[in-house]
Formats: C-alpha cells, sequence, structure tokens
C-alpha cells in the first residue's frame, strides 16, 4: 500500500513538472493516434458511405465481415503488418518497420473498421428515413449519402473521438510494428507496460494517469456533443 | 406529361400498385383520395419516378422532360439554415451560388418566410417547415407539383397558410397533384379526383362528379364514411 502511494504521489509530481521524458512519449502518442485516426476516417466514412448506397451482389457479406472487424484484435493486426513490412516481406523495401509510420499503418487498419462499420450505420439509417425526399430533389445516390454524411457531422465526429480513443489505448500491435524503442516509437500504452516490468511504477503510473485523462475527455467530448444535438433537436421539437 | 400504364408496384410481398393507369395532362389539379393504405403516396411516388414499377411503364411525353418536384406530409429538413435548405435542389442542379441564393430568397418571400432565412430550419414550427419545404419545390420551378397529404400534420391556421400557397402556385400553372384526407380541401383544390382502393384506382372523376356521384360503391361507402352528414 505504502510503495503504491509512494509511486503515486511520484507520479503526480512527474506530471505536474512535465517530465521531458513523459511529455515526449505523451507527444508522440498523440501524433500518431492523431494521424492513424485522420487517415482512417477519410477512408472509413467514404467506405461506409458507398457501402450504405451501393447496391451489388455480396454486399450482406461484406457488411457481416465489416461488424465482424469490429471485434479485430490488435496483435492480428499487429502480426498481419509486421509480416508485410519486415525485411523479407512484400513491404519490406519501404524500411518502415520500427519507425512512427508503422505504428500509424498498424492503428489505422485496426480502427478504419469502426469507422466505416459506424459511418454505415448512421447513413444508411438516415437514408433509410430521408433518402427519398433527397432524391426527389434530384440527387443521386451517392450525393445523397453525401448530404445524409454532412447532415449527422456531429453523429460521425464522435465516429471520430471513439477511434482515436481506441488508436491510443491501444497496444498490442503498435508494440509489434513499433519495437517499443526509446525516444523513437515509445508511445504511452507501450512505456506503460515496459515501465512496469522494469519496476519504474511512477512513470507508468504517471502515463497511466494522462492516458486515462486523455480518453475521459474524450468521453466528455462525445457526451457532451450528444447532449448538444439531442437538446438542439429536443428545442426544435424533433424527435432524434 | 406524365404517364403510368399499366402500373403495379410492390414492396416485398405487398402488391402497393396494381394495374393503374393514369395520364396527368398539363394544368391538371388533381387530388388522390382514398382510405389510408390505399396506395395514394405509392402512386404520387411512381409518378415521380420514386420507386421502381414490378410491371407496367412510366412514360414522359414531353421533350424536355417535366421539372417534377415533390412535397412531403413531413418535409425532410437539413441541420443548417432555412435558407441553405431550400437552395438543395438549386445546389444539386448545380446552379451558380448567387443565382441559386437570389432564387432561394425569392422562394422564401413567396411563402412568407424572409425574415427566418437565416434561422436553422428544424427550429421552425411544423407550419413553417412545410412552408420551406413548398418554397424548396417552388425553387425549382416546377413543371408539376407532386403533394403527399402536404396539410395533415398541420394546425388550422398552418393548414389554411399552406393551403393558400398551394392554390397560388396551381393558379400560377403549376401541374398539381396532391393525397389528401380532407375532401373540403379537395373541394376547394382539385378539379379531378381519383379514388383508389387497395391499390387499384376504382374512380378518375372531375371533382364535381365525384362530390354529386354516381361513383362506385366503394367510392360512395367511402364517401359517407368522411361525410356523414351526405
Amino acid at each position: 500500500m505504502n510503495e503504491f502511494a509512494e509511486s503515486a504521489i511520484r507520479a503526480v509530481e512527474l506530471v505536474a513538472s512535465g517530465d521531458p521524458e513523459l511529455l515526449r512519449i505523451v507527444g508522440l502518442s498523440f501524433a500518431v493516434s492523431a494521424t492513424a485516426t485522420i487517415t482512417s476516417t477519410t477512408f472509413g466514412l467514404f467506405a461506409g458511405a458507398a457501402l450504405a448506397v451501393w447496391r451489388f451482389t455480396g454486399r450482406e457479406g461484406v457488411i457481416v465481415l465489416l461488424n465482424t472487424l469490429l471485434a479485430l484484435p490488435s496483435v492480428v493486426v499487429g502480426l498481419v503488418i509486421y509480416m508485410l513490412l519486415s525485411r523479407a516481406g512484400p513491404l519490406g523495401s519501404f524500411g518502415i518497420l520500427f519507425t512512427p509510420a508503422a505504428m500509424v499503418i498498424a492503428q489505422s487498419f485496426l480502427v478504419a473498421p469502426i469507422v466505416a462499420a459506424l459511418t454505415r450505420q448512421a447513413v444508411e439509417d438516415a437514408l433509410r428515413d430521408h433518402g427519398e425526399q433527397l432524391r426527389s430533389l434530384g440527387a443521386s445516390p451517392f450525393e445523397c449519402a453525401l448530404i445524409i454524411a454532412w447532415d449527422e457531422r456531429i453523429a460521425l465526429l464522435t465516429v471520430a473521438l471513439v477511434a482515436f480513443g481506441r488508436a491510443i489505448s491501444e497496444v498490442g500491435a503498435v508494440m509489434m510494428v513499433g519495437g517499443n524503442i526509446a525516444g523513437v516509437t515509445r508511445v504511452m500504452t507501450t512505456a506503460i507496460a515496459l515501465e512496469t516490468s522494469k519496476g519504474d511504477l511512477p512513470l507508468a503510473l504517471g502515463l497511466g494517469m494522462v492516458l486515462l485523462f486523455v480518453v475521459l475527455l474524450l468521453n466528455v467530448l462525445i457526451g457532451a456533443l450528444r447532449g448538444w444535438r439531442l437538446s438542439g433537436d429536443q428545442r426544435r421539437g424533433v424527435v432524434a | 406529361m406524365i404517364e403510368l400504364q399499366s402500373a403495379s408496384v410492390h414492396f416485398g410481398t405487398v402488391a402497393a400498385l396494381k394495374d393503374v393507369s393514369f395520364a396527368l395532362s398539363r394544368g391538371d389539379r388533381v387530388a388522390l383520395v382514398g382510405a389510408n393504405g390505399s396506395g395514394k403516396s405509392t402512386l404520387l411516388r411512381a409518378m415521380h419516378g420514386l420507386v421502381p414499377l414490378a410491371a407496367g411503364r412510366r412514360v414522359v411525353g414531353e421533350v424536355p422532360s417535366p421539372r417534377v418536384a415533390m412535397v412531403f406530409q413531413h418535409p425532410f429538413m437539413l441541420r443548417t439554415s432555412t435558407l441553405s435548405n431550400v437552395e438543395l435542389g438549386l445546389v444539386l442542379q448545380r446552379m451558380p451560388k448567387a443565382q441559386r441564393r437570389e432564387r432561394a430568397m425569392r422562394a422564401l418571400e413567396r411563402v412568407g418566410l424572409a425574415a427566418e432565412a437565416g434561422r436553422i430550419a428544424r427550429v421552425l414550427s411544423a407550419g413553417q417547415q412545410q412552408r420551406a419545404a413548398l418554397a424548396r419545390a417552388w425553387a425549382v420551378q416546377p413543371d408539376v407539383l407532386l403533394l403527399d397529404e402536404p396539410t395533415a400534420s398541420l394546425d388550422p391556421t398552418a393548414k389554411r397558410e399552406v393551403e393558400n400557397l398551394i392554390a397560388e402556385f396551381s393558379a400560377q400553372g403549376i401541374t398539381m397533384i396532391m393525397s389528401s384526407h380532407n375532401l373540403g380541401q379537395v373541394k376547394r383544390l382539385a378539379d379531378r379526383v381519383l379514388y383508389l382502393e387497395h391499390g387499384r384506382v376504382l374512380a378518375d372523376v372531375s371533382s364535381e362528379h365525384f362530390f354529386s356521384g354516381p361513383l362506385p360503391d366503394e367510392a360512395t361507402l367511402f364517401l359517407k364514411g368522411e361525410l356523414p352528414w351526405v
């Protein structure tokens, strides 16, 4: 108990004093996860919107596969990306294994299905309710999807925040393709795992606090966005 | 202008429209009458080409094709200003910004909503939203206006305002088809009435004929139910 309390106090001191190593790790975590979120959200939004409007043979199968990918284990993503980027792999010539770029790729693959699946659901539901009215105004199916996506921008922003939360709290894939190299590919989650195994509990706890704070902040943001939208719709007499 | 020839529409196993033939002529003011589920809305959608026909044909008899706009019972307003909502049809026509803004403002003035142009459309009352939907339809300068129960969920004042606008648009020469449960409104706005039951058109007569008879038994029973004092 004493050791835990001491570690916690030192962790708070580390965070409060702006420890350079801690800041470097937090900074890299944000950079990697934000880049992965932007990449996967851009791809996922278009893929989800297209899947919502595009009718083709095997579409149901694609949707089942996409929903299955929501539960994609991060170590599997890590393994596949590792094999692709390793020197003997098909993309080995790029030489990006154990760099932040590899971590961005791994997180993007992990998060893109979440964005695509949630976007597909949101756009398809809205299209079912309002698509006909948009088509009556002359919108093509893809224009309908784009208009709906724009109209559902708050919901889709929430999806992006969920994606960022998943990316920044992920450990397995970035550990495998990043290698957890100090000052190069060490991010919050991999550092927590390493420092705990080394017995440096204050740094691990400090990073854990920052990570928890980030996740908490994301949830507050998501809640605020939802509340803002719901209260707006209720004020306007619209059933959300 | 637009004609349905032996048109049938199916939703899964349900036949919503069965072997309907109906030709719309320029200047027509048509009311579709019938119980819920009789196929009124489906007929409007089929006229617009929004639902695929399981059988029969939709023929457009004019070149260029007449411009068709539709107003729904619950208009869908985007989470943006009323002006932007009215501009939507024009944006989809790729109209230059200055021109569409001017046209949309004119449409809002036409329906008495110019003062609400900057307000979020979903803040408007149901009656105002329906007027905004009429402005959105009018802005595309339609030859044919399809109206699906346009006043069904409105209070009496809003109902009167919307009805006046429909009458004005119609007097302006816009061909109109409207589904309605309000027989008084049908009498005021239409000069031709189609009575539908179970997806079939059982009567296609002038408004005067519809209210004075004789009509098929089903239509007479419907009228008696709606207007018990007749």
